[in-house]
C-alpha cells in the first residue's frame, strides 16, 4: 500500500528503485523486441506534431539562405550570447541539483516536523512565473542585473524540477545498499554515494534536463535582469529589425544546443539504468534523526520558498499600497481571466498527455535508435523560446486548420506541443513501473493490445500520467509569449493581464492578478508535492 | 482516470467554445479589388491589433464605440510581436487595422505589401514629415527622443546639448540605452542621415567603447536613472510622464533634457495602417478618421503625454514646441534604411 502512495508522489521522470526492482528486468526482456506497429505509428504522429516548430525553423532558415546564416553567426556578439546562454544554463542546472537533492533528502529521509508543510513549500516556486520573481527581486534590490542576478532568480524558480522527482525516488528507494556498504567499512557519505545515489541518479538527471532546457528557452527574467542571451537576441530580432530570418537562425542555434543536452541526458540515463540493473530488494529505508543539524536543515528548506515566493509577493503588495493611482479592480474581469487560464491550461495538459502517452510508453518499453530519436525530438520544443513556438503554430494552423486559427483550441494545442516534454518523463517512468507480466496475463486472457494498455497499463500508470498533466498545467498557466500570439482576440489569461499591467508600470493594478496567478498555480504545485495525500512520513522507519 | 476524463470533457468544451468564437469572428474576405468607397457595407465591427498598452488605449476605443456604434474587438500586444504576427499571418490576417507604437513596424508591413492606402482626405490632415510619404500608413502621435538624467548627481547645465559628447571618456559607463529598441535605432538612422555615414559610424564606435549600459526597454532604462544606478538614459520623453503619473512628479529623481535640432532629440511617430484585406472597409476608415480627430488627439495629449500631430491641437503642458524639435533636414522616409543601422550596431557589438 505504501508503495502505491509513493508512486502517486510527483514522479517527474523517475526510474526509482522500487520501479527498477520490478521493471528493470522486464526492460531487459523487451530489448530486441519490436514495438507494436500501432504504438510506433502513434508515437511517430506525436513526434511529428512536436516537430512543428523545428520544421518551421528549417523553412525560415532555408528561405534565408546559407550566406545569411554565415553572416549572422559571424556577428561579433554571437559568441558572447552563446557563451552567456551556456554558462547560465550550466550554472542554474548545477545549483538546482546542489540545492534540490539535499532538500529532497530532508523531505524524504529525515525526521522532520511539519513535513507536509515543508513539502508544499518546496513545490510552491513552480507557481511563480520567472518574470514575476525577477520583477519582485528588481523592485527589492534595484541594483541587481547580469549573470549573478539571472542565475539566482532562475535557480529559485526551477529548483522544484529537481526536488520533486528526487524526493519521489528517495521515498520509493532503499537504504539497504548503504547498510551493506557501511558494514564493509565505508563512511556514511561514501555509503550514500555507493548505495543511494545510483537510485536517485535517473531522477536527478531527468530534473536537471527540465531545468537546463527551461533556462535555454527562458526570456522574461533574463530580459528584466539585463543578461543578454540567445533568447533576448531572438526577441530583439523579432522586435526592432523585423528580420525573421535572423531570429530563426539564432533559434536554430538554440535547438542545436537543446539537442546536445537531450542526447547527453539520454546517454547518461542509459548508463545509469544498466549499472542499476543488478539491484533488487524491497523498498525500505531508514529515517535519519537530524539532531544538531535541525537548524541548518530548516534554513535550507526555507531559503528557496522564501526567496522565490515570499519576496516577490511581499514586494508586489508593498507596491500595491504605495501606488498613488489605484485603479479599481474589476472582479468580473479577474474571474474571467481565472476561468480562461484554467480552461486553457487544462486543455493544454490533456493535449500534452495525449501526445506524450505513445512516446512515453515507447521509451519505457523499447530501445533502439528510432525510439531514442522519437524521444529526443519530443523534448526539443522545450528548449525553444515561446515566441518561436507561437509563430510556428500561427504558420501551421493558418495553413492546416485556418478555421481554428485564434481559437482556444490552437492555444491549448500550442501548450500541448510546448510542454509535452514535461509529461514524457513522468509517463515513461510510470509505464516502466508496470510489470510486463501483468500485460502478458491480460493478453493470454484474450484482451487486445489496446485493451490491455487501457485496462492494465494506463490504470496502473495513472499517478505518473496525472503528475505529468499537472506539471504541464502549472507551466501553461504562467506561459506568456505563445499566449500573446495565439490567444483568441479579446481573451485574457492571468499571465496576460499581469503582463499588460506591469508593462505600464501600474504595479498597484498588477498585484491582484499576480496573487491570483500564484494562487491558481499553487493548486497543481500542491498536488505535485504529494503532500495532503494522507502521507505522514517514511513509514518504513 | 475520472480526472483525466473530466479534463477531456473540459478540453472538448474549450474546443467547442473555440469553434463558436471562430464562427463569430468577422470574415475579412473583402475583395481587395473593390473600389475604395461605398462598395463595402459597414458590418459595425472592427478587428484591431493594438501594439500599445491596453490600459492607455482601451478608454479611447470605448469612446470610439460609444461615438460610432462600431464594436471593436481589440488584440493587444507589443508592437514588435504583433508585427511578427501580422507578417506570419500574411493575407490571412483577421486584423483590419494595426495601431503601432512605431513607424518601423508599419514600414515593414508596407514593404511586405500587407497594407492598403489611407485615403487622402485623412492622410492629408497630418503634416508631411510625420506620416508616410506614400500614404501606406498614417501618423497619429509624436514622441521626442530625450536624455533623462539623475538630478542627484547632475544639474541640467552639465547635460550635453547633443549626443555627440556622449562618446567622451567623461561619460564612460554612465550612459544607458536599449539598442534593440525601434526608436533608438531610428535615432541612429537619423544620425546617419544628418551627419553622414562616417560620422555616424564614429559615434557608434565611440559609444560602444565607452562602456554603455545596454538595456531591453526604454522604461527599464529610465527606472535605472530613477533609482540612481545610471546617470544618463537615451529614451522617449513620455516614459517619464507615465512614471510621474504613477509615483507623482515629486517622486521623480530623473529629469528630462530635450535636445532641439540634434539627431538625439528627433521626433518619432506612432501610427496606424489599414490591412490589405480591409481595403475600403468603412469601419476601418471610421477608426482612422477617429484617430486623427481633434477628440482623439486631445485624448493622447492628456493620457499618454505625446505630441498631437493634428495641427491646431496644443502639445502637453511643459513640453517644448514640436516645431522646435523637428529637424528640417530630416524626412521620415529617410529612416527606412533600418537594416544598415542594425548592421552598424551589430558590427560594434551593440546588437
Amino acid at each position: 500500500m505504501q508503495q502505491r502512495v509513493d508512486e502517486r508522489v510527483a514522479d517527474l521522470g523517475v526510474e526509482s528503485i522500487a520501479a527498477a526492482s520490478i521493471a528493470v528486468e522486464p526492460i531487459r526482456e523487451t530489448v530486441g523486441r519490436r514495438p507494436p506497429r500501432m504504438l510506433l505509428l502513434l508515437a511517430l504522429v506525436a513526434c511529428a506534431i512536436a516537430s512543428i516548430p523545428l520544421v518551421y525553423l528549417l523553412v525560415r532558415v532555408g528561405s534565408s539562405g546559407l550566406e545569411d546564416a554565415v553572416t549572422v553567426l559571424g556577428r561579433p556578439r554571437v559568441p558572447q550570447l552563446l557563451l552567456n546562454t551556456v554558462s547560465l544554463a550550466a550554472a542554474v542546472t548545477a545549483t538546482c541539483v546542489l540545492v534540490g537533492v539535499p532538500t529532497a533528502f530532508l523531505l524524504a529521509r529525515t525526521r522532520l516536523r511539519l513535513r507536509g508543510m515543508w513539502t508544499v513549500l518546496a513545490a510552491l516556486p513552480l507557481a511563480v512565473p520567472s518574470y514575476l520573481a525577477a520583477y519582485g527581486w528588481l523592485a527589492a534590490v534595484p541594483g541587481m542585473q547580469g549573470f549573478g542576478a539571472s542565475w539566482l532568480v532562475l535557480t529559485l524558480v526551477s529548483t522544484p524540477y529537481v526536488t520533486l522527482p528526487v524526493m519521489a525516488a528517495l521515498r520509493a528507494g532503499t537504504t539497504g545498499l548503504d547498510d551493506v556498504a557501511r558494514t564493509l567499512g565505508r563512511s556514511a557519505w561514501h555509503a550514500f554515494w555507493l548505495g543511494t545515489w545510483p537510485q536517485i541518479r535517473p531522477a536527478t538527471l531527468a530534473g536537471a534536463l527540465l531545468v537546463c532546457l527551461y533556462v535555454l528557452s527562458e526570456f522574461g527574467a533574463v530580459a528584466l535582469l539585463r543578461f543578454p542571451v540567445l533568447t533576448t537576441a531572438i526577441q530583439q530580432a523579432y522586435g526592432a529589425s523585423f528580420n525573421r530570418n535572423y531570429a530563426a537562425i539564432l533559434a536554430t542555434v538554440l535547438v542545436l544546443l537543446a539537442m546536445i543536452i537531450v542526447i547527453a541526458e539520454q546517454t547518461a540515463r542509459g548508463r545509469a539504468r544498466r549499472r542499476f540493473g543488478a539491484v533488487t530488494g524491497v523498498a525500505r529505508h531508514r529515517i535519519v534523526n537530524l539532531g544538531h543539524w535541525t537548524v541548518p536543515s530548516i534554513a535550507l528548506l526555507s531559503v528557496v520558498p522564501a526567496l522565490a515566493v515570499g519576496l516577490p509577493v511581499a514586494v508586489l503588495f508593498a507596491r500595491l499600497f504605495e501606488a498613488e493611482t489605484l485603479r479599481a479592480l474589476d472582479p468580473v474581469e479577474l474571474g474571467q481571466a481565472i476561468l480562461n487560464t484554467l480552461a486553457l491550461s487544462i486543455g493544454g495538459a490533456v493535449i500534452a498527455v495525449i501526445l506524450a502517452l505513445p512516446i512515453g510508453a515507447l521509451a519505457a518499453r523499447y530501445r533502439g535508435r528510432l525510439v531514442r530519436l522519437i524521444e529526443s525530438l519530443g523534448y526539443l520544443a522545450l528548449g525553444l523560446p515561446g515566441i518561436v513556438v507561437g509563430l510556428s503554430l500561427v504558420f501551421f494552423s493558418l495553413s492546416v486548420m485556418p478555421a481554428l486559427y485564434q481559437t482556444g483550441f490552437v492555444l491549448a494545442f500550442a501548450y500541448g506541443v510546448l510542454f509535452m516534454p514535461k509529461a514524457i518523463g513522468a509517463i515513461r517512468s510510470a509505464t516502466a513501473q508496470v510489470p510486463t507480466s501483468l500485460e502478458d496475463v491480460s493478453r493470454t486472457l484474450g484482451y487486445g493490445q489496446l485493451q490491455t494498455w487501457w485496462f492494465v497499463t494506463a490504470r496502473l500508470a495513472r499517478p505518473g500520467i496525472f503528475a505529468g498533466a499537472l506539471l504541464v498545467a502549472v507551466t501553461a498557466m504562467k506561459e506568456l509569449p505563445a499566449t500573446l500570439l495565439l490567444r483568441p482576440t479579446g481573451t485574457d489569461t492571468l499571465a496576460i493581464e499581469l503582463w499588460s499591467r506591469t508593462d505600464v508600470s501600474a504595479y498597484g493594478a498588477a498585484a491582484p492578478y499576480a496573487a491570483a496567478l500564484i494562487l491558481v498555480a499553487a493548486v497543481p504545485a500542491f498536488l505535485l508535492s504529494g503532500a495532503g495525500r494522507g502521507r505522514v512520513d517514511g513509514t518504513a522507519s | 482516470m475520472r480526472t483525466l476524463r473530466r479534463g477531456l470533457i473540459l478540453s472538448a468544451g474549450v474546443t467547442a467554445l473555440a469553434l463558436t468564437v471562430a464562427g463569430c469572428a468577422p470574415a475579412s474576405d473583402t475583395e481587395p479589388a473593390a473600389p475604395n468607397d461605398a462598395a463595402i457595407e459597414s458590418d459595425g465591427e472592427l478587428t484591431l491589433y493594438a501594439g500599445r498598452d491596453e490600459a492607455l488605449i482601451a478608454p479611447l476605443i470605448e469612446q470610439f464605440t460609444e461615438d460610432t456604434g462600431i464594436e471593436v474587438s481589440a488584440r493587444y500586444g507589443s508592437s514588435p510581436e504583433l508585427n511578427a504576427l501580422l507578417l506570419e499571418e500574411g493575407d490571412n490576417s483577421p486584423a483590419q487595422v494595426f495601431l503601432s507604437q512605431d513607424a518601423g513596424a508599419l514600414g515593414s508591413l508596407a514593404n511586405a505589401d500587407l497594407v492598403s492606402k489611407i485615403p487622402a482626405e485623412f492622410a492629408d490632415l497630418i503634416p508631411a514629415g510625420f506620416t508616410s510619404e506614400d500614404d501606406s500608413w498614417i501618423g497619429v502621435t509624436g514622441r521626442a527622443r530625450v536624455i533623462a538624467y539623475d538630478t542627484e548627481k547632475l544639474s541640467e547645465d552639465e547635460i550635453p546639448d547633443g549626443v555627440e559628447e556622449l562618446t567622451d571618456p567623461k561619460w564612460s559607463g554612465r550612459v544607458g540605452f536599449p539598442p534593440g529598441n525601434a526608436s533608438f535605432q531610428s535615432f541612429v538612422t537619423a544620425l546617419r542621415v544628418l551627419e553622414g555615414e562616417e560620422d555616424a559610424e564614429a559615434w557608434v564606435e565611440g559609444i560602444s567603447k565607452n562602456s554603455p549600459v545596454l538595456t531591453e526597454k526604454n522604461g527599464a532604462t529610465l527606472d535605472l536613472v530613477n533609482s540612481g544606478q545610471l546617470d544618463l538614459a537615451l529614451i522617449n520623453h513620455y516614459y517619464w510622464y507615465e512614471d510621474a503619473a504613477e509615483v507623482g512628479a515629486d517622486g521623480m529623481r530623473a529629469q528630462l533634457k530635450f535636445l532641439p535640432g540634434d539627431a538625439g532629440g528627433m521626433v518619432n511617430v506612432t501610427g496606424a495602417a489599414i490591412l490589405a484585406g480591409a481595403e475600403g472597409d468603412p469601419d476601418a476608415l471610421a477608426f482612422i478618421e477617429y484617430l486623427v480627430s481633434e477628440k482623439a488627439q486631445q485624448f493622447f495629449v492628456e493620457n499618454t503625454y505625446e505630441y498631437p500631430l493634428l495641427p491646431g491641437v496644443a502639445a502637453p503642458e511643459g513640453l517644448p514646441e514640436l516645431e522646435s524639435l523637428v529637424n528640417p533636414q530630416l524626412d521620415l522616409s529617410d529612416l527606412e534604411s533600418l537594416e544598415i543601422t542594425q548592421e552598424l550596431l551589430a558590427q560594434y557589438g551593440l546588437l
